[in-house]
């Protein structure tokens, strides 16, 4: 299994903030166990790391590795969303299937 | 953060540098808010936003920063390289920044949005912003377009309430800031997803509207809150090497003082109609049919002032140079050698190679450049092929009051539409803005054309009333007699009142052996 780079952008000391990385937490330690790597990048405090990876809307969480790089914005709630997007297959759901 | 603004009890304006915006602004932009600027796909409003920052940053010395959604930066710096603005070095000098907002291609195919997942603000992009604003100590905010953060982010109420809190932010650093979005129609809502709610201060309109076949940009402050500005719709173009150039016509104060001092027209008879000549800082309007003598009437004006030490410039839409020099040679004027001399200059182009808001500018650069003392234009009527009526109208004030404000004497020629009496539509349009008119009319006696001549209005002064007739030679226009025995000539129903007896057996005497027709 490769293993996993997270980056997720959050904007400040938030609720939302907070939820996200909650939320991610969750998912990645129920997913991918030891597999992965999450760094979590201020905005206010790095905003030229935003600036080169044109981030605009937080929170935004970028898959890194393995390729190809995706995004997926906001708080993370929507768990299925998240395991599509970050392309972890634990439930036999066909690729395109429902979101 | 760059610190906040002190509190006034009254709106400041920030002069925009965009060359008439700040005349139809009352000065400028509300300082330290946003405004927004909307328009239908290719009515500049890109090119406002960048102007924006550029005057700016030229002007003032005011640095910018350039939030884009649409296009890239590269897109950017490339399209507005044409109006000779070097965005690439001024950001290396660190007076331009970029936030690039523009859709990222992704590496997946077929995605055309981030998944989302959740609830989410645009914090990235105000840090982004706050950053670059920071970074180059930006005055100046353009974002372009709005519409674009719509069509990448599903949620619009998040997105609206989002972009005030921006527009707040960015109050709050004081900085001036521009918004533009789209518009779907030109006489329509403002602005395509409510965008004009949150920004609803301050909102400028601008349009490119196609009006008989001709395209018409304009540009209308709809309103400023708390501070004054001018109504309506006012012309503006977009040239190649200054961008948005923003033409003031009723704003332009009609202020203008008037002389009492006469020059010639360059035919002493005509001088005496006219009281003693022309005044000096007067507009004149010469209609007649075509081969009635405009042209010639035009260079005499011209050669009157060129050979007084005055420069006179010519510009004409009808005929080429060559043809205007050898028509100047067969009545013995040198417009070669005037022009050596640096006494008279000829412009020539054909009015179809630019719109008139071009035209205008253009000859107000050349009037600007030569600083002539004499303009004449021949003729009006090939201007008004290529315009609307009113874009006609707001150009010939336009340049009327710019000649008037700098004192220079114009004449301005106008082709009737047939070969007998009638108006143009020219005159008819502008006959009130010219201070004089002279009609030159053809007069059909028995059989023979002859030419008629009359002053029709001489504002401020006394003038000779009658229609005389005159010829044309070698050495120019010879006014004579007028014309009796006849009416009619300006209609061109002419009339001919048969002679009482008397009169007719004292011609019969006069005349002699030579019979009348």
């Amino acid at each position: 299994m490769n293993k996993f780079l997270l980056k997720l952008y959050i904007t400040g000391d938030t609720p939302r903030a907070e939820r996200a990385i909650n939320n991610l937490r969750q998912v990645c330690e129920r997913e991918l166990h030891n597999q992965y790597e999450l760094i979590i990048i201020d905005v206010l405090e790095h905003p030229h790391l935003a600036e080169e990876e044109k981030i605009m809307v937080t929170p935004t969480l970028v898959r890194e590795l393995p390729p190809p790089r995706r995004r997926i914005i906001g708080d993370l709630t929507d768990t299925a969303k998240v395991l599509l997007g970050l392309n972890i297959r634990t439930y036999p759901v066909s690729e395109s299937g429902k979101d | 953060m760059v610190g906040s603004t002190k509190e006034h009890y009254y709106l400041e304006k920030l002069e925009t540098g965009i060359p008439g915006f700040d005349h139809i602004a009352n000065g400028g932009l509300p300082k330290g808010r946003t405004t927004l600027v909307s328009g239908t796909a290719g009515s500049a409003k890109t090119i406002f936003a960048a102007q924006f920052l550029v005057e700016g940053i030229a002007k003032a010395g005011e640095n910018g920063v350039f939030v884009t959604f649409e296009e890239s930066p590269l897109d950017i710096i490339r399209n507005m390289r044409g109006f000779g603005w070097d965005i690439a070095k001024w950001e290396a000098e660190c007076k331009w920044a970029f936030v690039d907002a523009s859709r990222q291609p992704d590496e997946e195919r077929d995605i055309k949005r981030d998944l989302i997942s959740g609830d989410y603000d645009l914090g990235a992009l105000l840090a982004r912003i706050e950053y670059a604003v920071q970074r180059v100590g930006a005055k100046r905010v353009s974002m372009d377009s709005l519409g674009a953060i719509f069509s990448q982010l599903p949620d619009s109420n998040t997105v609206r309430s989002e972009l005030f809190r921006i527009a707040s932010v960015l109050k709050s650093i004081g900085v001036t800031a521009v918004m533009t979005a789209e518009r779907t129609e030109e006489y329509g809502e403002i602005a395509r997803y409510g965008v004009e709610e949150f920004v609803a201060d301050n909102v400028v309109i601008v349009r490119n509207v196609l009006e008989d076949e001709k395209r018409r940009r304009t540009i209308e402050i709809l309103k400023f809150r708390g501070v004054t500005h001018q109504k309506g719709e006012f012309p503006f173009t977009v040239i190649p090497d200054r961008g948005i150039v923003v033409i003031p016509l009723s704003a332009i104060e009609l202020q203008q003082r008037s002389s009492n001092i006469r020059i010639t027209s360059g035919n002493l008879e005509l001088d005496r109609m006219c009281g003693g000549g022309f005044f000096r800082d007067s507009v004149i309007l010469v209609s007649g049919a075509t081969g009635t003598g405009k042209t010639l009437m035009a260079t005499w004006f011209m050669f009157a002032g060129a050979s007084q030490d005055e420069r006179s410039l010519l510009f004409a839409f009808e005929e080429s140079r060559d043809q205007l020099s050898r028509n100047a040679t067969g009545w013995g004027i040198d417009f070669e050698g005037m022009e050596k001399e640096g006494r008279l200059r000829v412009v020539c182009n054909y009015p179809e190679v630019a719109g008139l808001e071009d035209q205008l500018i253009r000859m107000k650069t050349e009037i600007e450049k030569f600083k002539p003392h004499r303009v004449a234009i021949d003729s009006l009527s090939a201007l008004e092929r290529v315009s609307t009526i009113r874009g006609f109208r707001e150009f010939v004030i336009g340049l009327t009051s710019f000649i008037k404000h700098k004192e220079i004497a114009g004449l301005y020629t106008s082709t009737t539409p047939t070969l007998l009496g009638g108006t143009s539509i020219t005159e008819a349009h502008i006959s009130t803005i010219t201070d004089s008119i002279i009609l030159l009319r053809y007069v059909e006696i028995y059989g023979e054309m002859r030419r008629g001549l009359t002053v029709l209005k001489m504002r401020g002064s006394m003038h000779d009333k009658d229609i005389r007739e005159f010829t044309i030679d070698g050495q120019g226009m010879h006014i004579g007699k007028a014309f009796h025995g006849i009416s009619g000539i300006l209609s061109g129903n002419f009339t001919h009142i048969v002679p009482s007896e008397v009169d007719r057996i004292s011609n019969l005497f006069r005349s002699g052996a030579t019979e009348e027709h």
